[in-house]
């Protein structure tokens, strides 16, 4: 058994897809619309050379979920509550500094901890991501 | 495109507080930082995360000065300082209300210790006290 994706929410698709590959540099892996299923679209990006993929999934109405789910999970992850992905660097500095320039939003600094250096940015929906270059 | 849900821009507000509690930062500074006005900004925090701004500051910057009383020799002062606050004497009294002892006490109780690497962003979430078990002293911010 192997694990080959890892489901983020995201508000919007397409403002998150530029977001993973504009401004982190992944690339897209997968991008189908279905019609029968109501236009459901599976999009999924990862980091190039790893094989694990990361699922960007539009929040879905009915019949898949009530309004009243929906709406919680949209602001359960605007309030940076749904969770979070770790990221490994060997730069955490040089990293930041590329990032930062491509417009990421950084929540921390590169930061000496007693396990390495450790940055938090967040993506345009709430999702919380953490950046370590292990001592 | 989706419209941005509101609480996007108050989870602005409580980021800047988790990265720049060591400057003097107020509730019109992060009320800024969420595009909306001092008071309807609070009463939207709080609706969103359950206490008011000023709350999670003070308590963040509580949580803070705890950790550097365990991990630093750091006098109390120092440490009042380098969180963000700017009296030593309500520190100490914010401080004792979350945390039932003095700082000098807490230190004293609470010695460094080697534990798994939990990421700090996980024991800062974790280890932040409640905001609901005191009384808010207005001029400890």
């Amino acid at each position: 058994m192997k694990l080959t994706h890892v489901q983020v929410w995201v508000h919007d698709q397409d403002e998150a897809l530029a977001f993973y590959t504009d401004k982190l540099g992944m690339e897209l892996r997968e991008d189908v619309t279905v019609p029968e299923m109501g236009n459901f679209r599976w999009l999924s990006v990862g980091i190039p050379g790893q094989d694990v993929s990361i699922t960007l999934m539009a929040i879905p109405g009915p019949p898949v979920f009530d309004d009243e789910t929906r709406e919680s999970i949209n602001k359960l992850l605007a309030k940076g509550a749904s969770g979070g992905l770790f990221f490994a660097t060997d730069d955490a500095q040089k990293s930041y500094d590329e990032l930062k320039d491509r417009g990421v939003e950084f929540t921390q600094e590169p930061t000496e901890q007693p396990y390495g250096i450790d940055a938090g940015f967040r993506d345009a929906s709430g999702n919380h991501f953490r950046l370590a270059q292990r001592a | 495109m989706t419209p941005v849900p509101p609480e996007r821009h108050l989870l602005r507000a409580k980021d800047v507080v988790d990265a720049r509690f060591r400057e003097p930062l107020d509730v019109p500074a992060l009320a800024q930082a969420a595009y909306l006005s001092p008071a309807h900004f609070s009463r939207e925090f709080r609706r969103a995360f359950g206490e008011t701004p000023h709350q999670y500051l003070l308590t963040r910057r509580l949580e803070r000065a705890a950790a550097l009383l365990r991990n630093t020799d750091r006098s109390v002062a120092e440490i009042c300082f380098m969180v963000g606050l700017r009296s030593v004497g309500s520190f100490t009294t914010s401080f004792r209300r979350v945390y039932g002892v003095t700082p000098t006490a807490y230190r004293a109780a609470h010695p460094p210790i080697e534990r798994a690497q939990i990421p700090t962003c996980v024991v800062q979430a974790y280890a932040r006290p409640r905001s609901s078990s005191f009384r808010e002293d207005s001029t400890a911010a």
